[in-house]
């Protein structure tokens, strides 16, 4: 195919530049809503009373919400880089390798996305629960439901959504560069290091992103594998709720909000630093560096 | 043959359960914990409701005994009891519901209590003795407390308006109103304040009194603006609607947003209504039951039970902490207008078990 699509004609660019303007109202606007009303002076959410700032302040003076909002990061980070590590060598093992069992582990690796929520809960509770008086009864071990078990849980549904990521970079990445790469003497790390890596980097931080999210998303899971002292976030926005939703919701959503831009912008400030030098150069001399020795 | 060792450690899987199961039957059957008044055993882990305790009235009690008490929260009773049932849950102290403290019995969820531990269970008011789901108070010690009922925009209904639920279901009053009235989107609470109205038990069994009370309601939709649970007091004070079901702490605290509180009145049909209660209780496998018992206890203290419902703004069963409620709270409380048909007017909902989805399928009919 030679390069470049057909151009729209008219009426079809008018039609579809309409068509993704609304779209992008769609998915905007109650964003722009709560940001706006999350300054409203009045209890009552949807309901315009002037302007104020109170809302933030009232965040600033809770410490159970900030203490929450600090387990959800926590936790998020944690199960993101575990699950990233695991999912991607899960990846690679399943596109790369043949082995006994490839099926089976490839079909129960889809499994947390399946299942519902509720399923997933209530297996984390019965595992955790029996667990922590098996590990009681026969180690004499003290354990007990709160951060790790959150952390644990988190990390067996992100696996799945990483690995299918990262594998579909995978399958779309030319074998043969790594072959070529092996031909050339680079070991096996280092031609994962410095071939395969790269290519599926923007799948890895694809997965990454979406490990992020889900984590600090989750309510069902987390409220069942959940232990004293380890509240996260969204479970305790739920919980506000039954008191009526004020804009303090809003404030702690904008908060959020504001620091997921800021972590998106990071990271597109990053590859832009990264694509302006050329990254084939350093490469190319550390392999020649490998072949000499 | 070579052993296989998953078969190996699948066995030893097995064989672990049933030891564990086996323990597991040896631990039931153990009377109330061995604590005094006063005493602690270690930490303290709550489990509540969100936004339904001060967090500074919790840190006075972990100064005064020195402990670490950590709160966390639960946004309804259906997710909090497997967590506590299926155990290890790590947790010292629950808050459940009414209906939930009787299923949690059954399943021998919660602990009996040592009343020895407790002597200011003497400050619990009487209208709070010899509840239908915990009779002898063995397991559960009532909390918070609040009805459901209607509220009313005096402003534009007048004052001169029967105090009955003919209010909303008799034609000849309410159609004055029609499109101005707002019913909670709940099955047991709006097939029972028709139930009431009727003269039944808002926990019946029985299908032809719930027949009957399905077609009050499907006869009243035409007059309702929204069945609605979540706004039904905001409706009201912007204008909505000008009569409103719904619960009465979340009208209290809505009246109190508005410029003239006076303007609008809460109260519960002469026919009686709806009682919830929230009630303390402890895990069967608490971790530390004494210092949940020393809690239990030191919230029944009069100035603490006042902190406790001048903070979160429902009604106190603690007869001793009246006198240390805020003002305009302590009016509500004790103005008689509020619940006409007295405390004995009042049933709390209960668990009719098959019967629930009976409920449900009357209201989504009536609802239409």
């Amino acid at each position: 195919m030679m390069g470049g699509f057909a151009r729209p004609g008219r009426i079809s660019k008018w039609a579809l530049s309409g068509t993704a303007w609304v779209v992008y109202a769609f998915f905007y606007a109650p964003i722009l809503l709560l940001v706006i009303f999350s300054f409203s002076d009045d209890r009552n959410v949807g309901r315009w009373g002037g302007f104020t700032l109170f809302w933030y302040d009232e965040f600033i003076g809770h410490t159970q919400l900030q203490n929450s909002l600090w387990v959800s990061i926590r936790v998020a980070l944690l199960s993101t880089v575990i699950s990233v590590v695991l999912g991607t060598l899960a990846a690679l093992a399943l596109e790369r390798f043949r082995f006994r069992g490839r099926r089976v582990f490839d079909a129960l690796l889809y499994l947390p996305i399946i299942i519902p929520d509720v399923t997933m809960a209530v297996m984390m509770l019965l595992f955790f629960s029996e667990g922590i008086r098996i590990a009681g009864l026969l180690l004499g071990l003290d354990l007990a439901k709160g951060f790790t078990t959150i952390t644990i849980s988190h990390i067996a549904f992100n696996i799945s959504f990483v690995s299918i990521v990262v594998r579909a970079r995978l399958s779309g990445m030319n074998e043969q560069l790594e072959e070529a790469s092996l031909d050339l003497y680079a070991d096996r790390w280092r031609s994962f290091r410095y071939v395969t890596l790269p290519q599926i980097a923007p799948g890895i931080a694809g997965g990454a992103l979406l490990a992020l999210t889900l984590s600090l998303d989750d309510v069902v899971v987390t409220q069942f594998a959940s232990g004293p002292g380890s509240t996260t976030l969204p479970v305790f926005v739920f919980g506000m709720i039954r008191r009526g939703v004020t804009p303090l919701i809003n404030a702690v959503s904008v908060i959020m909000l504001s620091a997921s831009i800021a972590l998106v912008i990071m990271s597109l400030v990053v590859q832009r630093l990264r694509t302006g030098e050329s990254t084939s150069r350093p490469t190319r001399r550390r392999f020649r560096s490998s072949v000499q020795v | 043959m070579r052993a296989n060792p998953i078969r190996l450690i699948l066995a030893a899987l097995v064989a672990l359960s049933l030891v564990a199961a086996a323990c597991a039957e040896e631990e039931s059957g153990a009377g109330p914990a061995d604590c005094e008044a006063g005493q602690t055993d270690g930490d303290l882990n709550i489990y509540n409701w969100a936004e339904y305790i001060d967090p500074e009235l919790v840190d006075a009690f972990a100064a005064q005994f020195g402990l670490e008490v950590t709160v966390d929260v639960y946004d309804s009773n259906e997710a909090m009891q497997p967590i506590i049932s299926a155990g290890n849950s790590g947790y010292d102290l629950i808050v459940p519901s009414d209906y939930m403290v009787g299923i949690l019995i059954e399943g021998e969820d919660i602990q009996e209590l040592n009343k020895d531990a407790i002597p200011n269970l003497s400050n619990i008011s009487p209208d709070f003795s010899d509840l239908v789901y915990d009779p002898a108070g063995d397991y559960s010690v009532p909390y918070q407390w609040g009805t459901t009922g209607i509220a009313v925009d005096t402003a534009v209904v007048g004052t001169d308006f029967p105090r009955s639920w003919s209010i909303i279901f008799d034609g000849a009053f309410a159609d004055q109103f029609s499109g101005q009235i707002s019913l909670l989107n709940d099955p047991r609470e709006t097939l029972g304040a028709a139930l009431k109205y009727l003269g039944y038990s808002l926990n019946t069994t029985d299908e032809g009194e719930l027949e009957e009370a399905k077609n009050l309601v499907i006869e009243a939709r035409g007059r309702v603006a929204a069945f609605d649970t979540d706004q039904s007091d905001e409706l009201l004070t912007t204008g909505e609607t000008v009569i409103a079901h719904g619960y009465s702490g979340d009208m209290f605290t809505q009246f109190l947003e508005t410029e003239d509180p006076g303007r609008y009145f809460y109260f519960v049909p002469e026919e009686g209504g709806t009682r919830w209660i929230d009630n303390m209780a402890i895990p069967f496998d608490a971790p530390n039951p004494c210092s949940a018992h020393t809690f239990i206890n030191w919230i029944l203290e009069a100035d603490n039970g006042a902190a406790l419902s001048n903070w979160n703004y429902y009604s106190t069963p603690n007869q001793a902490a009246l006198d240390g409620l805020d003002e305009d709270l302590l009016a509500f409380v004790n103005d008689p207008a509020v619940i006409p048909g007295g405390v004995g007017s009042l049933e709390s909902i209960q668990d009719t078990g098959d019967f629930e989805i009976n409920f449900t399928d009357a209201f989504i009919e009536a609802v239409g």
